[in-house]
């Protein structure tokens, strides 16, 4: 490449930290919900397709882009309590392949149902009119709303980190997260945190999904995409660690990024070597603690 | 011979003297043309495009008596972008459904696969999306029809407008299968030949809209024009993705094709502006008659316009019951030669004719620009036709740069 110089490069990393951004979201609560209830859910990715659609059809009704941004993951998170209550509740002790199977199915079934009420052709969202510009940093021209997303992701997870570092409940689910049966032994209802955790991972894959809306469509194959992705972030931070993910997600982020500009035909292929290196050398991932999921 | 089955005997018997015309016309099978096409993925909006088209044209042909008196049924199969699938459906219409012809196919890569069954089965098949090696040897065959154009001939009509009027500096971003792959190599080169530079080309994955790691490299190169080979839904984020990284302020973007579709959903406000070619466009009815026919029925039927791909899909169907009634016969070689000897049509647009080396439609196209939100007339009225290029085989490759000796 011809053009390498330092300002290219640093334009190159504000890009990788938006899509970084949006697969920490996604990954957070991947991880999150695997750590405390040893479930692998495959539907993570659908939740996400799912809260684009749902801002879609919010956004259609209140008008406004800000209350979309609050109550469409309210609505997605929501359904996911009632994923929780109704269907992964039944499979808790049996093999961990028993919940991957139903999310996997869960997925599948997302994805046509959303086709059956949205139509097979994909939608478009605009970003509000506020956040539709394109800011010049000095080294390049960056588009607000992309900033904007920084900003959220942020915020959520300064959020996050004070519910489970500085609350009750977030102290219940750091230990329900190292021994079940102790806590329940303490005489705490575990089954209340677990259907909480689901619903803030779910939650957050719905507002990662009501973030992307705005600027890659809404499509009913997005969730499918991505979740491959998210995998490998959680994979590469190691599984159920939450320092991780947020680590791995803006290194993924960074490393399609970089890759893009100067080999694009590889950034496909890419996570996946930098997924296997890290598997080789630290089977756990980069924070996780070995023998978790056994 | 049980009551009921003496019934029935008795009942048909006593219909077979009464009705005996109605009767016949029945014991008639149909003629069945299957038609796999992505209804699902990122090409879903424009397969249902085609999907009316051919429809429309199932619906013409059987109120005026289907051909060689009999009814034309198409079956409909969705490949979903994928060319296992592709191939699947395709060999379950022929095997299981025993349909006479093919029609179909709305990707490059996928129409491929289809070619592949038909070749097998030696049955005609009317390809009737874009592809540079569907009328090429080696997948070529004397039974495989190529109904649209191709990345040559609209890259090369793209380079000449836009190099005339556009700007002499270009960056390609192409979507990595087989058409993006083609329109950029064509576009490479006939820009180069052409005098104009190519500054760059990045490829992307198909269906996975998320440009901006590609686009604070273009900005750096400060092109003139940006050549946009983002197909399908990667249409529109493309576009509202430059946008927003004030792309279009600093270069213009044109694209191998436009469609009134994804325009529509983008919005004169994204598509204003954006260059592109098209085989058809319903603004077409205001100076050709067959045309205004041909808008006029569709939207009567769908209650819209249609899009420029509905012209592909009804041309397949109508060229198959042209061969059918030519040759007599359903026999896919009797059918191909058919159309080899009438090589000449015009089913909704003027004039088009089939080359005799390669089976290839040789069809007039035309430049599009994208009207601004204030000169956009109606709900539908977002094209300006600004240009027309002639059909005329030298735009596409030689017979003999094509592999026909």
């Amino acid at each position: 490449m011809s053009d390498v110089s330092l300002t290219a490069l640093t334009a190159q990393v504000f890009t990788g930290l938006v899509l970084g951004g949006i697969l920490v979201l996604l990954a957070i609560g991947l991880s999150l919900i695997f750590g405390l209830m040893t479930v692998v859910n495959f539907a993570h990715g659908s939740f996400y397709m799912l809260g684009a659609y749902v801002a879609f059809s919010v956004l259609g009704l209140t008008k406004s882009f800000w209350a979309t941004l609050v109550l469409a993951p309210l609505v997605v998170g929501s359904l996911g309590f009632l994923v929780e209550r109704f269907l992964i509740r039944r499979l808790y002790g049996r093999s961990p392949d028993d919940p991957l199977l139903l999310t996997f199915g869960l997925s599948l079934a997302m994805v046509e149902g959303v086709k059956l009420l949205w139509g097979k052709i994909g939608l478009t969202v605009d970003p509000p009119k506020q956040l539709a510009a394109a800011v010049d940093l000095g080294f390049m021209n960056f588009p607000i709303y992309r900033l904007f997303v920084i900003a959220v992701t942020a915020a959520v997870l300064v959020a996050l980190w004070v519910f489970l570092a500085k609350t009750n409940v977030g102290l219940i689910i750091r230990a329900g997260s190292r021994d079940a049966l102790m806590v329940r032994a303490l005489g705490l209802n575990l089954n209340r945190v677990w259907l909480l955790v689901f619903g803030i991972g779910i939650g957050m894959a719905g507002l990662a999904g009501v973030l992307a809306g705005p600027m890659r469509g809404v499509y009913a194959e997005m969730g499918v995409e991505i979740i491959i992705d998210c995998f490998v972030v959680v994979v590469v931070g190691g599984m159920g660690s939450l320092a991780g993910a947020i680590v791995a997600g803006l290194l993924i982020g960074e490393i399609v990024s970089l890759t893009t500009f100067f080999a694009p035909r590889l950034a496909e292929i890419v996570v996946f070597v930098v997924m296997a290196v890290v598997l080789l050398v630290r089977p756990s991932g980069l924070f996780g603690e070995a023998g978790l999921a056994e | 011979m049980h009551r009921r089955e003496f019934l029935t005997t008795a009942t048909a018997g006593a219909t077979l003297v009464v009705f005996p015309a109605v009767l016949r016309a029945q014991s008639k099978e149909p003629i069945r043309i299957g038609f796999p096409l992505p209804l699902t993925g990122t090409f879903a909006a424009i397969a249902a495009d085609m999907q009316k088209g051919a429809q429309l044209a199932m619906e013409e042909l059987n109120a005026k008596g289907g051909a060689m008196g009999r009814k034309i049924e198409v079956l409909f199969r969705d490949d979903e972008l994928k060319p296992a699938v592709g191939a699947q459906r395709t060999k379950e219409l022929i095997e299981n459904q025993k349909v006479d012809f093919v029609v179909g196919g709305l990707a490059a890569h996928v129409q491929m696969a289809i070619n592949e069954q038909t070749k097998a089965a030696k049955k005609l098949y009317i390809s009737v999306s874009q592809s540079d090696e569907i009328s090429a040897k080696p997948d070529t065959s004397p039974l495989t029809f190529h109904e649209a154009l191709n990345p040559t001939i609209t890259s090369r009509a793209m380079a000449t407008y836009g190099m005339q009027n556009l700007g002499k500096k270009w960056w390609i971003v192409y979507a990595d299968y087989a058409w993006g792959k083609q329109n950029n190599a064509v576009f490479t080169a006939a820009i180069t030949k052409l005098g104009g530079t190519i500054l760059g080309s990045t490829p992307y994955p198909l269906g996975k809209p998320e440009f901006s790691a590609h686009l604070p490299k273009i900005q750096a190169a400060k092109p003139d024009v940006i050549y946009a080979v983002t197909p399908g839904a990667d249409n529109v984020p493309f576009l509202k993705q430059a946008i927003s990284f004030g792309l279009k302020k600093d270069a213009k973007i044109a694209q191998p094709l436009h469609f009134l579709y994804y325009t529509k959903e983008g919005g004169a406000e994204v598509f204003q502006d954006i260059y592109g070619a098209t085989h058809f466009c319903h603004e077409l009815a205001e100076t050709l008659p067959q045309a205004k026919r041909y808008v006029e029925a569709f939207t009567k039927q769908f209650k819209m316009p249609p899009d420029a791909y509905s012209g592909y899909g009804y041309n397949g169907i109508m060229e198959v019951a042209r061969g059918v009634e030519l040759a007599k016969s359903t026999e896919s070689d009797a059918v191909a030669n058919a159309l080899r000897k009438n090589r000449e049509y015009d089913h909704y647009k003027g004039k088009q004719w089939w080359r005799a080396c390669d089976n290839k439609s040789f069809q007039d196209l035309w430049i599009l620009k994208v009207r601004s939100p204030q000169q956009v007339k109606g709900e539908w009225g977002l094209f300006d036709v600004i240009g027309k290029v002639v059909a005329n085989e030298e735009l596409d490759r030689t017979c003999a740069e094509k592999g026909f000796a």
